[in-house]
């Protein structure tokens, strides 16, 4: 182990940590024979959670920061002046394999920054992927990045080694692509998705005729945006998303809230902190799509094109549509049980399957753990209906929900200090 | 109020439901044997465990039970809370009472209940496999010692050796004073009779410890202070996810 490996490891961490992704789910795949690793699926194993509450669950790097691309909000475009290095590749499969030995990590997230072209970038990820996964046996979670531009082949060779693959689309619109990074369009960036799509579909249908066929990429394909760099409203981000979730192979989009890193590029707003409420309301609208059998124009619409910051997209769609309560918990259907603000998935089901036996109070449905503070203006159940929501109007369940907002101190004010003799 | 004393094992908590029923005298209180009676005590019986009957019960709680309810009332057991077993009979007397299962009646206190320490118990056993950190020893085995909240380490141990299956390694639970040993073949459960001796702080004495394991973990610990956003610095979520009372044994918390 040679002294620079830390250094490297430091800077090409730090490259790589605005990356939002680390799931490690969507395969279950139990250990071959002379292979080290596993993974378990369901909801992956996050393995530690750093200072910012995010979760490390695979070992988040870059290959090498260098890139040839200059886009306007990324930390390592060609034009700032910052430490670059790269790993060799044994260098990394070597730290690879001794963290996941020591339970550190659930497997490799590699990304890499644009050397030469995208082809010859692509090839070297897919490299250390194939030496993993054939020279180590290593059977965890690999997520490759794909390059946008890549070649069909590469991408190819890359989902027979990775679990998941990723390309990220950080920008929504294309005409806030074509003016922060000029060197990439939408279709760089679609045509690795379509790719990564197509052989996923070619994979399935040849495992059909023959069960030994190689997986391609069997958790699917994630993507990125950010949000608050570029004008685009929540509707815009909310239509992509849902677009992209009707391709089979999309498991997840992420949203990363924009962090200033370029501060001196004036076609970037520069923001004091980075949009961290709107970024939680995206993540609960995605939800509400993925989850909660949400359509995209429920959400928003033309008459309500952003989030409201103040309350969740359910309760604020619940009070856009106080037509359709309060719902009968114990006669109502599962669909309509989870559109009822305070409610989950899970009690959502505890109350489907309990109600069987006997009728569902108050009592009950708090005890299962459904958020009575919320749901009580939209629910009647076996006592005598409290104040709903059509009593109280929307506007004042509304101002009953809203957190209030503690009185700030006004330091201007002269304070008269009764001690003082 | 009715009593009974047995031995606090799980086929003695299963002897005293057959005793019950033969008696036609039920329990509000299990108590292990020897304590003192309490007050206010009409009946106490003092059960003897004997496996014929703990079988015969366990065969039919298991006909009238699912796959899933099965592994709830054993996984529920390991969590070793104080009340637990008065818990699990009155939850397998109404298994047994009702001509339907009550796995879903959710409106049940003890149904609730218990799917709650189910829930708490599997969360233990999945923290097992997020937080033990493996430390390689000089002759080559990995070592993690860790004290988890309930007994889970044979919920987990398959895991670990099914993923890590060609080397060999140690778990071992520092609060119960035992462990599972893999040795590429097979699991058997151990007791180190020299645990202070070997581990200070919830780290391997450096004499025991392979001569590159502190470069590993130095390298663990730069990578996961890099990763964090210093703009979106988040101490409570942090805590959240990752407990206190894990750190002992996190490497990167040191």
């Amino acid at each position: 182990m040679k002294a620079d490996v830390f250094d490297k490891l430091k800077i090409l961490a730090e490259a790589a940590k605005y990356d939002v992704s680390c799931s490690s789910s969507g395969t279950v795949r139990s250990n071959q024979k002379g292979g080290v690793g596993n993974t378990v699926g369901g909801i992956g194993v996050c393995h530690s959670f750093a200072a910012d509450g995010r979760c490390i669950s695979l070992l988040k790097i870059m290959l090498t920061n260098f890139c040839i691309y200059d886009c306007a909000y990324c930390i390592n475009r060609r034009s700032n002046d910052r430490p670059r290095a790269t790993f060799s590749v044994s260098e990394l499969v070597d730290l690879t394999m001794e963290f996941y030995r020591r339970n550190y990590i659930e497997g490799l997230f590699l990304s890499s920054g644009v050397v030469r072209n995208p082809d010859y970038t692509m090839e070297r990820l897919v490299k250390v992927a194939k030496d993993l996964r054939t020279v180590h046996r290593f059977n965890g979670y690999i997520h490759l990045k794909s390059i946008p531009g890549a070649s069909s082949e590469l991408i190819r060779e890359a989902g027979l080694y990775a679990d998941l693959l990723s390309v990220n689309i950080e920008i929504p619109n294309e005409q806030s692509l074509q003016r922060l990074a000029p060197e990439k369009t939408f279709k760089s960036i679609f045509q690795p998705m379509q790719f990564i799509r197509q052989h996923a579909i070619e994979s399935s249908e040849e495992r059909k005729h023959f069960r030994s066929a190689p997986r391609f990429a069997p958790a699917g394909q994630s993507t990125q945006m950010i949000v608050g760099a570029t004008p685009e409203n929540d509707s815009d981000i909310l239509k992509l998303s849902s677009a992209l979730y009707t391709q089979h192979t999309m498991r997840r989009v992420y949203y990363s809230g924009y962090i200033s890193v370029n501060t001196y590029d004036k076609r970037l707003p520069a923001l004091k902190q980075p949009p961290l409420v709107r970024e939680n309301r995206l993540y609960q609208a995605d939800w509400l799509m993925r989850f909660y059998h949400f359509k995209v124009n429920e959400i928003v619409d033309d008459a309500y094109p952003n989030l409201d910051l103040e309350i969740d997209p359910k309760l604020a769609w619940a009070l856009r549509h106080p037509e359709i309560f309060p719902v009968d918990i114990n006669t109502a259907d599962y669909e309509m049980i989870l559109r009822i603000p305070g409610i989950g998935v899970k009690s959502a089901t505890l109350i489907c399957s309990s109600r069987r036996f006997s009728r569902l109070g108050f009592y009950e449905l708090k005890k299962i753990g459904v958020v009575m503070k919320k749901a009580q203006y939209f629910i009647v159940c076996r006592e005598l209906p409290a104040h709903t929501i059509n009593e109280l109007k929307p506007s004042g369940v509304r101002s009953l929900l809203v957190p209030t907002v503690k009185r700030k101190i006004d330091d201007g004010q002269l304070e008269l200090d009764f001690d003082a003799t | 109020m009715n009593v009974f004393f047995y031995d606090k094992s799980f086929e003695g908590m299963l002897t005293c439901l057959f005793e019950a029923y033969r008696l036609k005298d039920f329990p509000e209180q299990l108590l292990v044997t020897d304590t003192p009676i309490p007050l206010f005590c009409d009946h106490h019986y003092t059960i003897v465990t004997e496996e014929t009957k703990s079988d015969r019960v366990w065969k039919h709680v298991t006909s009238k039970l699912s796959a899933m309810g099965t592994k709830e009332v054993a996984n529920c057991w390991l969590s070793e809370l104080p009340d637990i077993d008065i818990l699990l009979f009155r939850y397998l007397r109404k298994t047994i009472d009702s001509p339907r299962s009550i796995e879903t009646n959710f409106a049940d206190p003890d149904v609730l209940l218990l799917s709650k320490i189910y829930k708490k118990v599997s969360y233990e056993a999945h923290r097992l496999i997020q937080f033990a950190r493996f430390q390689k020893t000089a002759d080559g085995t990995y070592f993690a010692p860790l004290e988890p909240q309930f007994n889970t380490l044979p919920l987990a141990i398959h895991h670990f050796s099914d993923r890590f299956a060609d080397e060999k390694f140690l778990i071992y639970d520092m609060k119960r004073h035992y462990g599972f040993y893999y040795d590429m073949k097979s699991i058997t459960e151990v007791t180190l009779t020299d645990e202070e001796e070997r581990i200070k702080n919830g780290q391997l004495r450096t004499e025991y410890a392979d001569k590159d394991e502190s470069i590993y973990q130095q390298l663990w610990r730069s990578y996961y202070q890099t990763i964090a956003i210093k703009e979106r610095l988040n101490p409570r979520k942090q805590r959240q996810d990752m407990p206190v009372r894990y750190w002992k044994y996190l490497t990167e918390m040191k």
